[in-house]
């Protein structure tokens, strides 16, 4: 038997709320607000961050595989999910593997992983979707699209949601795009969206999904599926016969945005944390195509709980107060910056240093058994040489030893937070406070670790872990 | 076996350039500007020069287009045409003029050479920005970049106040003291940088660069050069009456290991701590606050000072705010500290700032301060301490440098 053994999210701290869109713009207001990927975010590093939630309390080492969906991949050209494998420190000998440039790509990745435990060439696969699609300044994307991430846990044992049946088309239809050379999405005309893409496509694989399965509205508890937006998806619903109040699953989009290749599986993942066992869910997404599957909860779900999935994240947030800060978070416009040197970066020292830049790894002493961060070769309490073991320090808490607010360094959110961390359990880290509010920050504070985009130096993306006062 | 080294080697001459932004000064121009004022000071001539010791940390390829070599001992053959003399390049981060100057005296001491040149050169305002621009240039591309000096040493003063149960109120109150002494101090002084007198209120209501540290707990960048010239003890009444001798150096390179290390605390210097050890063991000090007459120190921030003091244990641990209050680090004090105005006031251009620290103590021992309002009474015995790095991984320098018992 396959099926997902485990469910996480991530939801970026910063909101904006659709009336600082109206007051930059002018207009109407919309009711709600949108998640924001702080400015040393990206796809990459929130798929890290639903990952690790979707893992909590696992062995990673029994970790095969991991897809990465995505249409804004961090890197266009070299894997993305190898980087992801590394920072959550995966095994080596796994399965990676990106699946990116449709909105779908979430559950194609999904099947594969399926088919691959399915197949036996896995047991456990982690399938993670992220997305940070920056919309064009004031148009209608800019209210619809959010940031945002899912990871699921395919595997076959201990399931906690059981999948009883899959359909998918293949469809050639050019409704949103983007190519090579563009910055921000196109779309065709709306109606044509709908009418010929959004829910023709839905229709038809449900109707397919329950002539196969011989199944019908009344068998589910929960209807999960893809919103192009929030009328559309109420009008779907009540036409394949659900009711909207007590069937449907609330599409995210006045509290996190439209999340592109992460919606429907955050929105899959906010459903499981209410399910109980018993419960089967109709899953369908949209995108080239459509993908639709029949779920069925188990009791296994109860131990699946502690996560921070969609409810969690929501709740822990801080309002992005200006538009303006919002363009220095996304980089939309050309600055007057003050003139400094380059920042440094060498692929050669990133490599060799990647056991602790990437994995977080610290060194434990074998001869006096202190923690150390980075990792040494000679021990920095005791002397020994080269004799420690390695240990993962990303999982542990820390405090706040000591910190300052540097208005002096370039940032485009200053201050710029540096933090001494004594980490739970021994070591220290010397790093910068991310997601932060600068009047609440005090010395002795518990915090916790989080991947982030450090900076673009020599054209490379130098991520590199942060900490943040920890998040609800 | 090791000897002492007290009173082995003197200073003879000594020069400075003006400190300053010294837009029309290239490095080559201070450098020939603080060796010819130590050589007129010493009565002699370059080819006296048997060997140089140049510091500087080369910022950001200090120079100009005859010193392109930037970081060799080419920096000061060149402007200064010395004619195929040996010339070693030192450099230590902060703490490389004084380090320049102890190497230049253990070749005297050694006898290896009878008459050397030590030049600490920095050259700072050719970089088109203000401030030294982000550290990590380029340690690492992740680990510990985008910071600064400022930030860094703000994490001692918010862990300071916390150790010592101060507000951030009380804490900047403490600091602000420190910034109106070297102002104060500075003002008096004709080749120092910021000339200009403050107040308690104007520190505490300036701009923040890195809380809690705010604009006036903060040195300026500045540019100058400071020069000496050296012998052997027995040789020096050759070249005058009123000569320095070199009690005691310390140096002290720290492993680095505050960031890494849970048991540090960032309250103390621990480098300081054991160049300073050094440095007493050599010239006998016992009680430091009592036989040292006034210092020179690192206070590259207002909490550096603070901080530097007390590691030098002219000053118990917790206390500077006690000694702050009571004006015993004023020149009417019993310890005056940083009478020349200081890094803070006076300038720090990295390299430079061990010779002109050790400048300053010298032409206060011969009672040739320039102002005489600003001249210390009865001193015998100075200390520079000049310090790299950041709080937890240092590279500290001391020197004693006293009049012949």
């Amino acid at each position: 038997m396959v099926g997902i053994t485990s469910y996480g999210a991530y939801i970026p701290m910063y909101r904006m709320s659709l009336q600082t869109l109206a007051q930059t713009w002018g207009g109407f207001a919309g009711k709600g607000e949108k998640a924001v990927a702080n400015w040393d975010e990206d796809s990459l590093t929130m798929a890290t961050e639903s990952s690790v939630d979707c893992l909590n309390g696992m062995d990673r080492s029994q970790i095969d595989g991991l897809y990465f969906a995505t249409t804004t991949p961090a890197y266009r050209e070299k894997q993305n999910a190898s980087i992801i494998a590394k920072v959550i420190d995966l095994r080596r000998d796994i399965t990676t593997a990106d699946f990116t440039n449709s909105v779908r790509g979430g559950t194609s990745a999904l099947k594969a992983a399926i088919d691959a435990v399915g197949a036996g060439s896995a047991k456990k696969f982690l399938v993670a979707a992220a997305d940070c699609r920056v919309p064009a300044p004031d148009s209608a994307f800019e209210t619809l699209f959010g940031d945002g991430s899912a990871a699921l846990l395919v595997g076959d044992s201990d399931i906690a949601v059981e999948i009883e049946g899959s359909a998918s088309i293949s469809s050639e239809f050019l409704d949103i795009w983007k190519r090579e050379e563009d910055r921000f999405v196109q779309a065709w005309e709306a109606r044509f969206i709908i009418t010929q893409g959004y829910l023709a496509h839905l229709e038809e694989i449900i109707s397919t999904l329950f002539k196969k399965y011989d199944v019908a509205p009344k068998d589910f508890s929960k209807f999960v599926f893809y919103a192009h937006d929030k009328r559309r998806h109420g009008q779907l619903a009540k036409q394949l016969g659900f009711d909207p109040k007590n069937q449907v699953q609330d599409p995210l989009l006045g509290s996190v945005g439209h999340t592109g290749s992460a919606q429907a599986m955050m929105m899959l993942v906010a459903a499981l944390e209410e399910a109980k066992p018993g419960d089967r869910i109709l899953f369908a997404n949209y995108g080239d195509g459509a993908d639709a599957f029949i779920l069925k909860v188990t009791d296994q779900i109860e131990k699946v709980r502690d996560r921070r999935g969609i409810k969690k994240n929501l709740a822990s947030k801080m309002d992005l107060p200006t538009y303006g800060k919002y363009l220095h978070f996304r980089n939309l416009m050309e600055w007057g910056r003050q003139r400094e040197p380059e920042n440094f970066a060498a692929a050669t020292m990133s490599w060799r240093d990647r056991n602790w830049v990437l994995s977080c790894h610290g060194h434990k002493c074998r001869q006096c058994g202190t923690i150390q961060f980075p990792m040494q070769r000679v021990c920095t309490w005791c002397q020994a040489k080269d004799d420690f073991d390695e240990v993962r320090l990303s999982d542990r808490k820390g405090t706040l030893f000591t910190y300052s607010m540097d208005n002096l360094a370039t940032s485009v959110d200053k201050p710029t937070v540096i933090a001494i961390v004594n980490i739970e359990g021994g070591g220290r880290f010397s790093t910068i406070l991310t997601d932060r509010d600068t009047e609440k920050i005090s010395a002795d504070m518990p915090v916790e670790f989080t991947f982030r985009r450090v900076h673009e130096g020599q054209g490379i993306h130098n991520y590199f872990w942060k900490c943040r006062p920890i998040r609800g | 076996m090791a000897e002492s080294f007290k009173d082995k080697v003197a200073i003879v001459g000594m020069g400075c350039s003006k400190f300053g932004e010294n837009w029309d000064m290239g490095s080559d121009d201070m450098i020939v500007e603080a060796t010819y004022n130590a050589l007129e000071d010493a009565g002699i001539e370059m080819k006296d020069i048997d060997a140089g010791w140049v510091g500087t940390i080369g910022f950001h390829g200090t120079g100009s287009a005859m010193t392109s070599t930037g970081i060799t001992g080419a920096s000061i053959s060149m402007p200064l045409k010395l004619q195929y003399k040996p010339v070693t390049h030192v450099e230590n981060g902060c703490a490389t003029g004084t380090d320049a100057l102890r190497n230049a005296a253990f070749a005297v001491a050694a006898k290896v050479y009878d008459i050397v040149l030590v030049v600490g050169i920095e050259k700072l305002k050719d970089t088109g920005f203000g401030g030294l621009g982000e550290l990590g240039i380029p340690p690492h591309p992740v680990f510990e970049g985008g910071i600064t000096a400022p930030g860094m040493y703000a994490l001692a003063a918010t862990r300071y106040f916390k150790k010592y149960g101060l507000s951030p109120e009380e804490g900047k109150k403490m600091l602000a003291k420190v910034s109106v002494k070297s102002h104060y101090n500075a003002s008096r002084n004709p080749r120092a940088h910021l000339r200009n007198v403050i107040t308690e209120e104007q520190v505490l209501n300036a701009p923040v660069i890195a809380w809690p540290l705010g604009l006036f707990d903060c040195c300026g960048v500045t540019d100058g050069a400071g020069a000496a010239i050296l012998c052997r003890a027995e040789d020096a009444k050759q070249f005058r009456d009123d000569y320095v001798l070199i009690k005691g150096l310390g140096l002290s390179i720290g492993p680095g290991q505050g960031s890494v290390r849970t048991d540090y605390d960032f309250t103390i210097w621990d480098e300081t701590v054991h160049a300073a050890k050094e440095a007493y063991a050599m010239a006998g000090i016992k009680d430091p606050r009592k036989e040292i007459d006034f210092v020179e120190c690192h206070d590259c921030f207002s909490i550096s000072e603070i901080i530097a003091v007390e590691s030098l244990g002219l000053c118990e641990r917790g206390k500077a705010i006690n000694d702050l209050e009571s004006g015993a680090w004023t020149q009417e004090g019993d310890i005056p500290v940083n009478l020349s105005g200081g890094l803070k006031a006076f300038g720090h251009p990295i390299g430079a700032s061990g010779c002109r620290e050790a400048f300053e103590i010298y032409k206060q021992l011969q009672g040739k301060a320039e102002d005489k309002s600003r001249q210390v009474k009865n001193a015998r015995l100075g200390l520079v301490h000049n310090q790299a790095g950041l709080p937890g991984k240092f590279m500290c320098a001391v020197g004693l440098y006293g009049l012949p018992d």
